[in-house]
């Protein structure tokens, strides 16, 4: 008896470990971008906002911030609707080859993103197209419809299909049972949907770095940052602000999701 | 249900409108409805991994590239010892970070399955946070840790368990491995819970009953239960580090750098497309057969616990 308690002791002794080590490199840049000194090391200095206020005039991270708002939305906005097509497909179809196309819908996922970067920059450029925004939205599109896919898929999951039937039978056409009954109750999926993979977008280095022409989003930019040392400090307010929005965004996708979770159990 | 469709697809044929009909079928309308995301997968994965395979038995001329086959870049991708070196080492890299990951990962996972109760969800969410923020910060981070004059060494020389500050954290394989884990973590996390949630409560009482310890209990009912799980951890986790250029650029100074790094000189500064297909083709079909070897090893495994 004595010997469970003690391993289960230890067990949530490893687990907090294991997430106090998860967390320490993440939080650790944000207590350095309100230190005073310029270089990031221990002792702490003193207090201050000043490379935050180094942000505010910085008229190339802003544009790189609005090119990062901009593929953000549209990649999570073309990801949702293209997720909810498969994931409608998936969990209310049956047809032979559905596992073999959705598994290519996946394979994003687990690719390296450098052969997705490199294929995507071949057939773009050899078909004559400019390298822009657009050429990053298209190969964020593809890593983020997985992540839409999975979260639309629990979302589908969740809903009895009658409800669809009865609309149907009840004289709407297909599009009205669409948009009054399909969206409401996938609308916690797809908000959810959305946030995701807007932070996914939002967080992209590597298909960014290989798919942009001119205009940077905010990783490209700050990996450019990273040749000059004097810049760090910047920099590290910029990174701690991005981790912050994307803590926000993730929170409120599962708050959500959790919400809707809880309305289809009680009903 | 199989009859009754195969009636309506063939009557179907037999009339003019015969693909018309199909497409009302509960087959038709799933292609339909998947239709969207398959041709953007087909048009933007598929097509360009197939062009990558073309070029990679092409040649370039300066800028001109020459479409006769030719298997020259291939050659030159597994001969050359720097190309070796560096794919053997991605490798190694890749299987140590996920051994790694899931062997640290498989106790978080359990006690999330096995005790989380009612904050399950919550466990995960907190859990797997860190993987979606900060992707180049995180790096960056183990820069700051792993540094000359970095945190841990600061540490370590403020508790006066070192009187020099370390060099070799930085700038090797070591810290390459040890960002990567850390980046991939809440990744392996996720398959091996789903496989522990799948293990049958029942079967651990009963084994219990039967007088099988703690430690028997799990070698020989958990262990394969969760079996695939494990697999997909690995996978998941091996197949996308191998490709990883960002950490061996910003930790692994020169004794880190791997084959990601030389792909992305072919399609940069050195502009050879055919051997950086070459070297992302090879790269793919190795990390592959590693894969396949390691499934079979570990259900050979399964099989001998049995």
């Amino acid at each position: 008896m004595t010997g469970r308690s003690i391993g289960r002791g230890i067990l949530t002794g490893y687990v907090a470990l294991y997430v106090a080590i998860l967390y320490f490199p993440v939080l650790l840049l944000p207590v350095f971008s309100f230190n005073n000194s310029a270089t990031p090391k221990f002792p702490l200095t003193g207090l201050t906002f000043k490379w935050y206020e180094g942000l505010a005039g910085n008229s190339a991270m802003h544009s790189a911030a609005w090119n990062s708002l901009l593929v953000g939305v549209c990649a999570s906005l073309f990801s949702t609707v293209l997720g909810i097509c498969a994931a409608r497909a998936i969990t209310r179809h049956k047809f032979a080859g559905k596992g073999a196309a959705s598994g290519l819908i996946m394979a994003p996922l687990i690719l390296p993103e450098i052969i997705i970067a490199i294929s995507l920059l071949v057939v773009l450029l050899s078909i004559g197209m400019e390298l822009s925004l657009l050429t990053v939205i298209l190969g964020h599109l593809l890593i983020c419809v997985p992540y839409s896919v999975t979260v639309l898929v629990s979302g589908f999951e969740g809903f009895d299909p009658s409800m669809e039937e009865a609309s149907r039978d009840l004289g709407e056409t297909v599009w009205g049972t669409l948009r009054r009954v399909t969206l409401p109750m996938l609308m916690p999926s797809i908000v959810s949907s959305m946030l995701v993979t807007f932070t996914i977008s939002l967080d992209e280095f590597i298909l960014a770095f290989f798919l942009t022409g001119t205009e940077p989003t905010l990783p490209v930019y700050i990996w450019g940052q990273l040749r000059f040392a004097a810049k760090l400090p910047n920099v590290l307010a910029l990174g701690s602000i991005l981790i912050a929005l994307s803590l926000v965004m993730l929170t409120v996708a599962e708050l959500v999701r959790r919400r809707a979770e809880a309305r289809t159990a009680t009903t | 249900m199989n009859a009754g469709d195969t009636a309506v697809r063939v009557t179907g044929a037999a009339r003019a409108g015969g693909a018309r009909s199909w497409l009302r079928t509960d087959a038709g309308q799933g292609w339909l409805t998947l239709s969207p995301p398959l041709l953007y997968a087909i048009l933007l994965l598929v097509g360009p991994i197939l062009v990558i395979i073309a070029n990679s038995f092409w040649t370039q001329d300066y800028l001109t590239i020459d479409h006769t086959f030719t298997l020259k870049n291939y050659r030159e991708a597994l001969t050359e010892p720097i190309y070796r070196d560096l794919l053997a080492r991605s490798l190694f890299v890749a299987v140590l970070v996920s051994l790694v990951t899931v062997i640290l990962a498989y106790p978080v996972a359990w006690f999330v399955s096995f005790h989380g109760g009612k904050y399950k969800g919550i466990w995960l969410f907190v859990i797997t946070v860190p993987f979606w923020s900060g992707y180049l910060l995180r790096i960056l981070s183990w820069k700051v840790i792993l540094g000359t004059n970095g945190v841990l060494n600061t540490a370590l020389q403020y508790f006066s368990i070192i009187t020099e500050p370390v060099q070799s954290l930085l700038y090797n394989t070591n810290a390459v491995i040890i960002t990567l884990a850390h980046s991939w973590a809440a990744f392996a996390l996720l398959p091996l819970f789903v496989s522990l949630e799948k293990v049958d409560r029942t079967l651990l009482e009963a084994a219990a009953d039967l007088g099988d310890n703690a430690l028997r209990r799990f070698v020989r009912i958990t262990l394969p239960l969760t079996m695939p799980g494990i697999i997909a951890a690995l996978m998941i986790v091996m197949i996308p580090t191998v490709g990883d250029y960002v950490t061996p650029k910003l930790v692994g100074g020169k004794d880190g750098v791997m084959i990601a790094n030389a792909i992305q000189a072919q399609f940069g500064k050195a502009a050879n497309w055919p051997l950086g297909a070459a070297l992302a083709v090879s790269t793919m079909v190795v990390v592959g057969a590693v894969s396949g070897l390691m499934v079979l090893l570990l259900l050979g495994l399964k099989r001998l616990v049995r």
